[in-house]
């Protein structure tokens, strides 16, 4: 086991490693910028390292001040969190250069997944359906436009290198796909400085379903079941599940086993998520393959009662699973709202600035994951995310209970959150009876 | 009064970091309080109460905290401060004498150390023009973004 880790990120999943080292009598040290120089959870570490001012890319993108404070502070791994360094396949590099852990795939497996053509071509390998669309890159409009006429309108131009929701245009006709493919390709050069899309069958009303995996050194890896997120605003998640409402026994087996297969295939090591589209008939497709641990595992680890965080951590040091694929079951139903400092009431605007009051929800099935306090400040530069309330029931309308419950004892002030709207996502007639898709919050509860 | 001892005096104190001397010469006494920089080293975060292995937390040179009464001098004083995370060397190689010491004169370009990262030596300038009044870091110490290295009094 390491004697010490550095925690390359920041707020919740900075206090959730910090969590799980101290339960492994692991040291921490952990970078922040200055915009979160007086953070609280800085103190739950044996150090912490500031690596430079606010903006992402002069602190936490930077893997030159990062891996010096690794050095600094002599650790022997890095966990990268989630966002940031997390899915750069060129920093997991430099960390094996310099002799440092790097908490996470290999830089190998990590770019085999990360990149969206690579990742079909493994899955066509692996038999893991796949959803129809050109077969890599998009070179042309012509090519677009005949690719689309094949597997028929509508169909969505996503970016090969992309990722949260960026980079995505549908299109419906000839028309929309020339204007959208524009669009796409700007939009990707942009966020992601590679300018490559492809385009897909676009599945509407469909529901995304992504699967847990874990994978150690020694050649194990196992399924930890699935989540359902299909409720989303702008491709962002805002509640994820476990199990999925309406998958049926049949299809969870094949979904999850198609997972293991496909990862397997590209010799993917520690956490990750296969994201899939189900459609109404219970078929699947492949979406694509998050190489890092995700904001919801907390939904997975109360179904599975496995700690991932730690789960990780072991296996950079070089453990085995201490479980094998018949030991891991699905155990009642959970369900995690993200709390987001934003206003819904003025089109999500941010709220960013300091919380003066703030009472935490708690009882039996509660969990909270979040950095904040009464008189933290919420720094403008960062996403949004505040907290995740998670709750584990026996079964679903009982978590959906107990969820109402804890959003309405949460109070907070003056910050503006989400908690309105997942309110009345839990009191939602379609959400209750596990009647949703992925357009359902913006076609139906954003648009009255 | 003999203002050259006084500037001598003034001078002792500032190389040899004194807040305050008395003088007595016969009938003659002069006292002398400089306002120092407080807290010169401190902790970035106080010590994790539950410390697993016992270890306590590194110190790292940091913002210094001037007190309210020392303020205004502060706000006259150049501080120059890390621009990345590495290890503070003073001297060009080891066994070299320092690049500045306390009394030294910089102007922008001068080198006033070397931070070490990732095996790359990087000179840092001092970016200001005075005589160095405090050095805050200590060869071989690690030091983070924004730690404070030098003070400089403005020339």
């Amino acid at each position: 086991m390491f004697s010490k880790i550095l925690i390359a990120n920041r707020g919740e999943i900075a206090l959730r490693v910090i969590r799980a080292c101290r339960e492994l009598a692991v040291q921490t040290a952990v970078v922040y910028s200055t915009a979160d120089a007086d953070a609280a959870y800085l103190k739950l570490a044996d150090e912490a390292i500031c690596i430079g001012n606010a903006p992402p890319k002069e602190s936490y993108l930077k893997p030159d001040r990062i891996i010096a404070a690794a050095e600094i502070a002599d650790v022997q791994a890095i966990h990268p969190g989630y966002g940031f360094l997390s899915e750069n396949a060129h920093f997991a590099e430099i960390c094996r250069t310099c002799k440092i852990e790097f908490i996470g795939p290999t830089p190998e497996a990590m770019a085999a997944v990360g990149d969206k053509v690579e990742c079909k071509r493994l899955a066509r390998k692996a038999k893991v359906p796949i959803v129809p669309g050109s077969e890599g890159e998009v070179e042309n409009e012509k090519q677009a436009l005949r690719i689309a006429e094949e597997i028929g309108y509508p169909v969505i131009i996503k970016a090969a290198a992309g990722g949260g929701g960026r980079g995505m245009r549908v299109a419906h006709n000839d028309v929309s796909l020339q204007g959208g493919l524009r669009q796409a390709q700007a939009e990707a050069e942009n966020a992601f400085k590679n300018s490559a899309v492809y385009i897909e069958k676009y599945i509407e009303m469909g529901r995304h379903v992504e699967v847990q995996v874990l994978g150690d050194h020694h050649g194990n890896i196992v399924h930890l079941w699935e989540r359902d997120c299909s409720m989303q605003r702008r491709h962002q998640k805002l509640v994820e599940e476990s199990p999925c409402p309406v998958l049926k026994p049949k299809t969870r087996e094949a979904l999850c086993t198609a997972a293991v297969r496909l990862v397997k295939a590209a010799h993917y090591t520690n956490a990750g998520t296969v994201e899939f589209l189900l459609d109404r008939d219970q078929n699947f497709y492949l979406l694509e393959v998050n190489a890092r641990i995700q904001v919801e595992h907390p939904v997975t680890e109360a179904v599975t009662g496995i700690d991932l965080i730690k789960q990780q951590i072991r296996i950079a040091a070089g453990e085995t699973l201490p479980f094998k694929q018949e030991d891991i079951e699905q155990r009642g139903h959970a369900i995690e709202c993200r709390i987001n400092a934003e206003d819904p009431s003025r089109n999500f605007a941010p709220s960013p600035g300091v919380i003066e009051q703030l009472r935490l929800p708690g009882g039996a099935g509660v969990r909270i994951d979040s950095h904040v306090y009464a008189g933290y400040r919420i720094p403008p530069n960062y996403d949004s995310m505040i907290g995740k309330l998670i709750v584990h029931r026996p079964t679903r309308s009982e978590a959906v209970a107990t969820m109402r419950r804890a959003l309405a004892e949460f109070h907070i002030a003056p910050t503006s959150t989400t908690i309105p709207l997942l309110l009345q996502i839990m009191d939602n007639q379609n959400f209750q009876n596990g009647d949703v898709d992925t357009g359902f919050v913006e076609r139906v509860m954003l648009t009255k | 009064m003999d203002v050259g001892l006084l500037a001598r005096l003034v001078e002792l104190m500032t190389r040899h970091d004194l807040n305050t001397v008395d003088v007595r010469d016969g009938d003659r006494r002069v006292i002398l309080k400089r306002g120092g920089i407080g807290g010169a080293v401190q902790g970035v975060q106080p010590p994790a109460t539950f410390t697993p292995g016992g270890a306590p937390s590194q110190t790292l040179a940091t913002s210094a905290v001037p007190t309210a009464a020392r303020a205004e001098e502060e706000s006259r004083n150049y501080r120059i401060t890390s621009p990345m995370v590495g290890t503070f060397y003073a001297a060009p190689k080891p066994g070299e004498k320092p690049f500045v010491t306390v009394g030294s004169l910089v102007t922008e370009d001068t080198d006033v150390c070397i931070i070490e990262a990732m095996k790359t030596f990087n000179n840092i300038k001092a970016e200001c023009r005075g005589t160095v009044v405090r050095v805050l870091a200590q060869d071989g110490q690690p030091v983070e973004f924004g730690a404070v290295l030098f003070v400089v009094t403005p020339s």
